[in-house]
């Protein structure tokens, strides 16, 4: 461990909260249809995009007809990503496809499109050995944009349910997605994409370079429009890699600097939604609060992968490498990652893809120690509530708020409120459902993934023995059911033969298997945070009275990483014992 | 329920013009425009030809010739390194430093694969430290201690364009030796080609592999 790379983490909290503050305040005024100072630029377009897609933005939603725009939303491009992925050949005529690459089979296809759908990015393939420039623009990055607005308006719609005071709209679905992505993402994403660009990041629509390296052997370079995706895969909550390697790679990710923005870019909008919360609730406190909560367990989590990390690995030590820090190494474990960004910017990174939904990598998840891999899984485990994708972590952790008023009413014998409003059966019924589905799609499918033949053909036998191949498996279905992304990426499986396409790997059964479980754990969560809302809008509020439990004191954020905690210990202990934990507290080489 | 179809079917065709291509393609232009060079992935070129991109790591190693044949091993050449250069850092892509392929090499923690592979690459790397005459090229010679991690440790993209200062300056009696260069000179190309911390803290300084080998090559021309 470097003074240094404690000073990472510690400028990247401050930063974080200094950046997400008025971003929250800007979005609040976007999003309760007060004036903000992009009004002149985007006042025209805005009502242009209303006008083409025929939507009235005044009409507003109860949660159902929101629900079901939605669905039907998203059914749509789900659709058309499939076609545009399985037509690659089709699209030559562009020029976008200069490596000629054929589709990928059906069943990766599927898992793909299932994956950019549902905001996961988990990747059945290899990006440059697989998709077109066409595939890549056109087709993953439309839904890095839609399935990052879409996380987005759910958690509007919750927060609208919880404050309206009269009537049962919840917003328009139409109106939430064209402000998020004008107003949110377009601005952000251009910048962002830019700084990339300066710093290294390539952006062109050249067929891959042939080299005639100095010492005599020719190397080939991948090429392609990558800063534009990596831009917004990252404000996203999306983590897809235009590349195989993802941020590791020197293109998408070429600098100590690039690191650092792309990891405030990851939780900048998660955080920002927080302090939007507060504004909107109309007590900036409640936001505080819930940003304190995801803060404390955030700073834990890093800490914990940086000494591990830091501290080496038993492969490393039986091999006679030292692994403190000395005059010029960084030391540690720097096994699967990159000396540009060292162990503070890896474990970092790792930390803040984990807890958010990004799942971007800029190193081997599976070659983290065995602590430092456990930090991954427990932040998976914690249902993608430390900040979490853009929506869907505010949207979850407010579900977890209204369990944990439920459980402090319980303990204190009345009626739990929030915010003055009732917290009764149907609202606890829907709330329990919603946080428990995601765990328990996570289980199921490992269980059937481990279980089974057709399961455990996706481990990968030449490297992962014993606890890791079950860390292997276990990952890839929490990563998937918690619509994260990143890999324990030995699971990859059998390279499947497909003429023109050998990047495309999985096997069928993983494929369809993960491809189910992560649709099923984003929509049906989805709907549940919906019908709370729904079943809170209008609902009368009574003003808070001397026995009130307040949820803007240090005392709940206590109740409220205690409820969080636990609901992830009681879920997932048994299961991480077997695996990361195992291979944490040994010494012994599978 | 038909509102919905009429909106969402427009909708997914419009997104997909603004974001799929409108949005790369503004981001293309102004990129071309702004910064050419990085846009295009900082290409080198000696007398004309293109011999590699300042950040994408590549092997600098010969081929193995046996009884005039060039040795093969699935579809591509062996190689091993070539002691005129700095070499990068261990690779998990097939072949190593593959580009258009890139790979983690995902060893675990406490496996034996990847002690095994560690092992290797200790080996190769102290091997390489070793003179025709059998002698080490570093004073008093390598041992698994004194070889920084990212000698040993494979690195993520497979790629990576750096070593670590300690790894040059290991590789700088080797390098300084065989070139017929004073230690100083070297030394005084791995600060040139140092890349420092982003911001002054993000990250690890590192050497670029491919620059420093360039300008190596412009003292004193490879040997061959």
């Amino acid at each position: 461990m470097t003074f240094l790379g404690w000073l990472t983490i510690f400028l990247f909290v401050v930063l974080l909260t200094l950046f997400a503050l008025p971003l929250g305040s800007y979005m609040a005024a976007v999003y309760t249809g007060e004036r903000t100072f992009l009004d002149p630029l985007f006042a025209v377009p805005e009502r242009l995009t209303y006008k083409i897609l025929r939507v009235d933005p005044t009409q507003g939603q109860d949660w159902k007809q929101y629900a079901k725009s939605l669905i039907i939303f998203s059914l749509f491009g789900w659709v058309l990503l499939y076609i545009i992925l399985r037509t690659q050949t089709l699209w030559e005529f562009t020029g976008l496809n200069p490596m000629h690459y054929h589709s990928a089979p059906a069943n990766v296809t599927f898992n793909t499109t299932s994956s950019f759908l549902t905001n996961t990015n988990w990747q059945y393939y290899g990006g440059e050995t697989t998709m077109s420039y066409f595939s890549q623009m056109a087709g993953l990055t439309v839904q890095n944009w839609l399935s990052a607005s879409v996380g987005i308006v759910v958690a509007v719609a919750l927060i609208r349910g919880i404050v309206s005071r009269s009537g049962s709209s919840i917003g328009n679905f139409w109106q939430d997605l064209v402000r998020t992505m004008l107003y949110v993402f377009a601005p952000l994403a251009i910048i962002m994409a830019l700084i990339l660009v300066f710093q290294g990041s390539i952006q062109n629509f050249s067929s891959y370079l042939t080299v005639h390296g100095i010492s005599g052997l020719s190397q080939t370079i991948a090429q392609g429009p990558v800063a534009s995706q990596e831009a917004i895969k990252d404000l996203g909550s999306n983590g897809g890699g235009f590349f195989n390697t993802n941020a590791a790679h020197p293109f998408e990710n070429p600098t100590g600097f690039t690191n650092f923005v792309l990891m405030l870019s990851v939780l900048l909008i998660p955080a920002a939604l927080v302090f939007m919360y507060g504004k909107m609730a109309g007590n900036r406190r409640q936001g505080y609060a819930i940003f304190a909560t995801m803060m404390v367990m955030f700073l834990g989590a890093a800490s914990v992968a940086y000494i591990a990390e830091a501290h080496g690995s038993p492969a490393q030590h039986a091999a006679g490498l030292h692994t403190q820090v000395r005059a010029g190494t960084t030391g540690g474990n720097l096994e699967g990652k990159e000396q540009r960004f060292g162990i503070a910017g890896s474990a970092l990174f790792d930390v803040t893809t984990t807890v958010t939904s990004n799942g971007s990598v800029n190193s081997a998840i599976e070659s983290y120690t065995g602590i430092g891999g456990a930090v991954p899984f427990a932040n998976l485990s914690a249902s993608e509530v430390i900040f979490g994708g853009v929506g869907t972590g505010l949207y979850s952790i407010l579900l977890y708020v209204l369990l944990a008023v439920f459980l402090g009413g319980l303990m204190v014998g009345r009626t739990p409120e929030y915010l003055g409003k009732k917290i009764e059966a149907r609202q606890i019924k829907l709330v329990a459902l919603g946080i428990l589905i995601t765990p328990l799609s996570a289980l199921l499918a490992t269980a059937l993934a481990v279980a089974t033949k057709a399961g455990r053909a996706s481990i990968d036998a030449a490297i992962a023995h014993g606890p890791q191949a079950f860390s292997e498996s276990f990952y890839a279905y929490l990563s998937q059911a918690n619509n994260n992304g990143s890999a324990f990426a030995g699971y990859t499986g059998l390279i499947q033969p497909n003429a023109g396409n050998l990047g495309a790997h999985g096997v069928t059964f993983a494929d369809v298997l993960g491809g189910f479980t992560m649709l099923f754990a984003r929509y049906a969560p989805i709907l549940f945070a919906l019908a709370v809302a729904g079943s809170l809008a209008g609902k009368r509020i009574s003003p808070a009275g001397l026995g009130t439990m307040r949820t803007d004191n240090p005392t709940f954020v206590v109740l409220l990483i205690g409820v969080i905690v636990l609901v992830g210990a009681l879920t997932f202990f048994p299961a991480l014992l077997l695996g990361p934990i195992v291979q944490g507290l040994t010494p012994h080489l599978y | 329920m038909k509102r919905d179809l009429i909106n969402s079917g427009i909708g997914i065709i419009v997104f997909t013009i603004v974001c799929g291509l409108i949005y790369p393609l503004f981001i293309t232009g102004v990129s071309q425009v702004a910064f050419p060079g990085n846009a295009n992935g900082q290409k080198v070129y000696v007398a004309g030809k293109l011999v590699g991109s300042k950040i994408i790591g590549q092997n600098f190693g010969d081929v193995v010739v046996k009884n005039g044949k060039v040795q093969m091993s699935d579809g591509n050449p062996v190689t091993v390194p070539d002691p005129h250069y700095f070499q990068t850092r261990p690779s998990g892509t097939d072949p190593a430093d593959n580009a258009a392929g890139s790979e983690f090499a995902n060893y675990g923690p406490n496996s034996t694969v990847t002690l095994a592979a560690l092992k290797a690459n200790i080996q190769a790397y102290i091997a390489l430290d070793m003179a025709p005459d059998g002698k080490p090229y570093y004073p008093g010679g390598l041992t698994a201690a004194k070889i920084p991690v990212d000698a040993a440790d494979t690195s993520a993209s497979g790629i990576d364009p750096d070593i670590s200062i300690a790894n040059a300056d290991i590789q700088a009696y080797r390098i300084a030796s065989i070139r017929h260069l004073s230690l100083t000179t070297v030394h005084q190309l791995i600060s040139k080609y140092t890349l420092g911390r982003g911001l002054g803290f993000s990250g690890e300084p590192g050497v670029d592999v491919l620059e420093i080998n360039l300008a190596l090559n412009r003292l004193s021309p490879s040997t061959r």
